[in-house]
């Protein structure tokens, strides 16, 4: 059996890593799961976090991926995010901008009444999931501007 | 009969627009390379997201819980067109052959009596669409600050559209756009993005392999996948469109203005033929009245 898979990571504008991988640990919705080759074929959603993709050798490279999903076959990990980085162009200031962004969106979600409560409680996680993201990398959460 | 003065200055005002003209084409066909580029990079992103799409609907397309965003409302009243057009114009039918396909298809809904809407994306749209339909305009995307289309832009207009969506202002969403075939040819396009229609292409891939949902685990569930994909598949579609539409802009650019270059080449060439004759019959008169004068005495 093949002891690496294809790993793609996916952005709606570009491809951007295309290697081939021992594991990929990811960021589900539900928990973190790893992958290796001959993993039961699965479609998972992921939740704003690290991305660790370990290569052949042994050697672990980081990606922060702004949710999405992946598709894990037995010989291949395709991984669809909104934007992906890896973790060392996480600047503070790409950092804020992502966070930015979501609070942008949670607060579009709570000026409008007429959305259920599950809307909110997805805005919520997912700027909780932000914060929590730039804790764990040694960024500052604060730093972000709230827009107005 | 114009004057050799007047026909040398149309010459030259001829020659400018021929540079002006060919001047455009280049940029259209530097900046076609690059639109073609993106629109090609983004292309995997769709495809398997359609294909993760096209899995999971074969089995919740038939399901009473199926999302709205899917089964639609049930109901096909209210229309909203989006329709995707260029800031610029000198590109040839690129707007008009939009804007047609978007008045056909509104004023064949109004005759039906439907309601329809209209959002416009691109300022040129709006300026034709503004005299018939201006009481229908929702909402105008002004694209003249956008240097690169990426997919925030596509994430915002897909987002304002969703939210339209859940307040139940549409039933059924178009998006018109032309879809880039080659340099000279684009083709407008009306694709429904709301509900979700299928494309046949995708529908037989999920036949092939006897229904992919079989064949993956979900997790969390399929509906609640399908209800998390839906929406960023609207955005998807509207990404896709708007890069071809960029593509099918600057192609349509770059052969309008290809056909300027040469007519005014062809001009030039006439008007400098009008020019030597008038020239060479100056000179013959002349001519003439000295031999006449010089045998006159």
């Amino acid at each position: 059996m093949a002891d690496t898979m294809q790993f793609d990571l996916v952005s709606p504008e570009r491809s951007l890593v295309s290697v081939p991988v021992r594991e990929v640990r990811l960021p589900g919705t539900e928990g973190d799961l790893t992958a290796m080759p001959g993993h039961a074929p699965s479609i998972v959603t992921l939740r704003p976090g690290l991305v660790t993709v370990v290569d052949a050798s042994g050697t672990a490279t980081e990606f922060a991926v702004t949710g999405g999903f992946a598709e894990i076959a037995g010989d291949s990990v395709s991984l669809l995010a909104e934007r992906g980085h890896p973790r060392a162009e996480i600047t503070q200031e790409v950092y804020n901008e992502m966070l930015a962004d979501a609070h942008r969106r949670k607060r579009a979600v709570d000026e409008r009444e007429d959305v259920g409560h599950d809307a909110i409680t997805a805005a919520a996680k997912l700027l909780a999931d932000m914060q929590a993201l730039g804790t764990h990398i040694g960024l500052d959460p604060d730093q972000a501007t709230v827009p107005d | 009969m114009p004057s050799l003065k007047d026909l040398k200055n149309r010459i030259g005002s001829v020659k400018n627009t021929r540079k002006i003209t060919k001047a455009m084409q280049m940029v259209a066909a530097a900046k076609l390379r690059r639109a073609q580029e993106a629109a090609e990079a983004a292309r995997p992103y769709a495809t398997r997201m359609n294909a993760v799409i096209a899995g999971l609907t074969g089995a919740a397309a038939g399901s009473d819980s199926a999302p709205r965003l899917l089964a639609g409302t049930g109901s096909e009243q209210r229309h909203l067109l989006v329709v995707l057009t260029s800031e610029r114009g000198l590109a040839g039918g690129f707007n008009s052959s939009i804007v047609k396909i978007a008045r056909y298809q509104a004023d064949k809904l109004r005759a039906e009596g439907k309601d329809v809407a209209i959002i416009t994306v691109g300022r040129k749209g709006r300026e034709q669409m503004k005299r018939d339909y201006s009481d229908r305009f929702v909402k105008h995307v002004d694209m003249g600050e956008v240097k690169a289309i990426d997919y925030a832009i596509a994430r915002d207009i897909a987002d304002d559209i969703l939210d339209r969506f859940e307040a139940g202002d549409f039933d059924v969403a178009t998006l018109f756009y032309n879809r880039f075939q080659s340099v000279i040819a684009q083709i407008p396009t009306a694709r429904q993005i709301i509900p979700a229609v299928l494309d046949e292409a995708e529908t037989e891939i999920e036949t092939e392999t006897g229904g992919a949902s079989n064949l993956y685990d979900y997790e969390p569930g399929e509906e609640a996948i399908l209800a998390e994909l839906l929406p960023r598949s609207i955005a998807t579609q509207i990404f896709a469109a708007l890069l071809e539409n960029a593509a099918s802009e600057q192609g349509a650019r770059m052969t309008a203005m290809d056909n300027a270059t040469r007519n005014a080449g062809d001009m030039i060439d006439r008007l400098t033929t009008q020019y030597n004759r008038s020239r060479q019959a100056a000179i013959t008169t002349e001519l003439i009245e000295i031999i006449a004068g010089a045998e006159a005495l």
